[in-house]
């Protein structure tokens, strides 16, 4: 039986897994088989995460989070989870290869998922030109003139990388302004290679065995036109990662793990979320840090709650122990 | 187990000219989602050693090569069998993901 079970490894969860193990707790954190270290793994610099004055590139300061958590007896074990019990004081937690875990408490931290445009041409165009990741794809664009989707940091960021490949990089966005922050919007604007395709939304994406061009419709007169490319990049947002959970923890409007005020607590006891799948808003490596410590914070508190419970019971006081079981 | 690396000089002996079906890996060493698979593909290879035979192609080292079979996001997985490319795979995938598309091969 495990003190702490901890379901993903982005900054969130491996944040958790510092805290919990430095209180004692050994956790277990299962890290994913191929998508270990979370969103940051497919990033380059980061120039935002306090404590790096210079940058840090993502799989660089993913491997310091893993290595702290690892140094204070966190085990990370590189599977994906296939089914989750959470209903009962003990949960259950299946894994691929690595058999069942139990825990008295389990820490959700399962980031979020990049967003599909939803067309149709798009997955059969995936791997043929349509991609989420600049950092892996972009190299194949070479002298090409390709396109990305979105208005967001990331969209900026991805732009500005494929900029080192790509002769001209289209951004196509829905409205005439981005959401970007200002830094990455000045330096998108800066670049001469960036073009920007505004009010301009992908209804269609062309081509047979590779993208040779999408369609785009004007979001404010509806008039359609046909812009070739040889790449399409999309970066449209993302969405929480709850499909593990459905029908066991109550979901936001928004689609997040709903918690208890700024606490991480679930609508089950002993059930913690933290990190991108309770944040529709933030999204930031850091502010997911920082709400990993809140659910490794609140798990100690809870579990401290239930030897003292326990304790009380064995005595013979089990209105007391029910009531701390309750607040806790 | 390592996939041996196979390059643009190796590639007609070692994959063309193959007996056996054989999955070819590119990758780089920039692709954060190539590192993950890659220890994966090692265990498919040596769980399946007389029915697949799995070598890697760096995309960096071999632009030709990615040009010919016209890769353009990586991972990706081509499984050549008699020379010809019969099924490509493309992405990160858990283990069972990839056993189940490479299932035909495997079986």
């Amino acid at each position: 039986m495990r003190n702490v079970i901890i379901i993903g490894s982005g900054p969130a969860g491996y944040t958790a897994a510092i805290y919990a193990a430095r209180a004692g707790l050994e956790p277990v954190l299962l890290a994913s088989s191929v998508e270990a270290g979370g969103e940051l793994m497919n990033t380059t610099e980061i120039e935002n995460f306090p404590g790096f004055p210079d940058g840090i590139m993502g799989p660089d300061l993913m491997a310091k989070f893993q290595e702290q958590a690892e140094r204070f007896g966190t085990e990370v074990i590189l599977d994906d989870v296939t089914e989750l019990d959470l209903r009962g004081e003990i949960k259950t937690v299946k894994t691929g290869y690595s058999g069942e875990f139990e825990g008295r408490t389990v820490i959700f931290a399962t980031g979020s998922a990049y967003r599909k445009l939803g067309l149709g041409d798009e997955d059969r165009l995936s791997g043929r030109g349509v991609s989420w990741c600049a950092t892996c794809d972009g190299f194949f664009f070479k002298g090409k003139e390709i396109a990305v989707v979105g208005g967001g940091d990331s969209a900026m960021e991805e732009a500005t990388f494929l900029t080192r490949f790509a002769s001209k990089v289209y951004v196509i966005h829905r409205r005439d302004s981005l959401k970007a922050s200002k830094i990455m919007q000045d330096r998108a604007f800066a670049n001469e290679k960036i073009e920007f395709v505004w009010n301009s939304e992908v209804t269609g994406i062309t081509g047979e065995g590779a993208v040779d061009g999408v369609t785009l419709r004007d979001t404010v007169d509806g008039s359609e036109r046909h812009l070739a490319i040889g790449g399409l990049f999309v970066a449209i947002g993302n969405d929480p990662r709850t499909h593990l959970i459905h029908g066991q923890l109550d979901l936001t409007e928004e689609g997040t793990i709903a918690v208890e005020g700024r606490s991480s607590r679930t609508n089950l006891p002993g059930v913690f979320a933290a990190g991108d799948v309770i944040d529709p808003h933030y999204r930031q490596a850091i502010t997911a840090a920082g709400s990993g410590t809140v659910a490794a914070l609140d798990a100690e508190h809870y579990l401290s709650a239930l030897d003292d419970a326990e304790k009380l019971e064995a005595e013979g006081e089990t209105t007391e122990a029910e009531a701390l079981i309750a607040s806790a | 187990m390592t996939a041996r690396a196979v390059d643009q000089a190796s590639f007609q002996a070692e994959v063309l000219n193959s007996d056996k079906p054989v999955l070819v890996d590119f990758w780089a060493e920039w692709c954060g989602p190539c590192r993950m698979v890659s220890p994966i593909l090692d265990q498919i290879a040596a769980e399946n050693p007389d029915k697949l035979d799995i070598v890697k192609v760096n995309v960096d080292e071999n632009p030709q090569l990615a040009m010919e079979y016209q890769i353009v996001s990586i991972p990706a997985m081509k499984v050549f069998q008699n020379g010809e490319v019969v099924q490509t795979v493309i992405g990160a995938k858990p283990k069972a993901a990839l056993e189940a598309d490479l299932a035909a091969v495997l079986a």
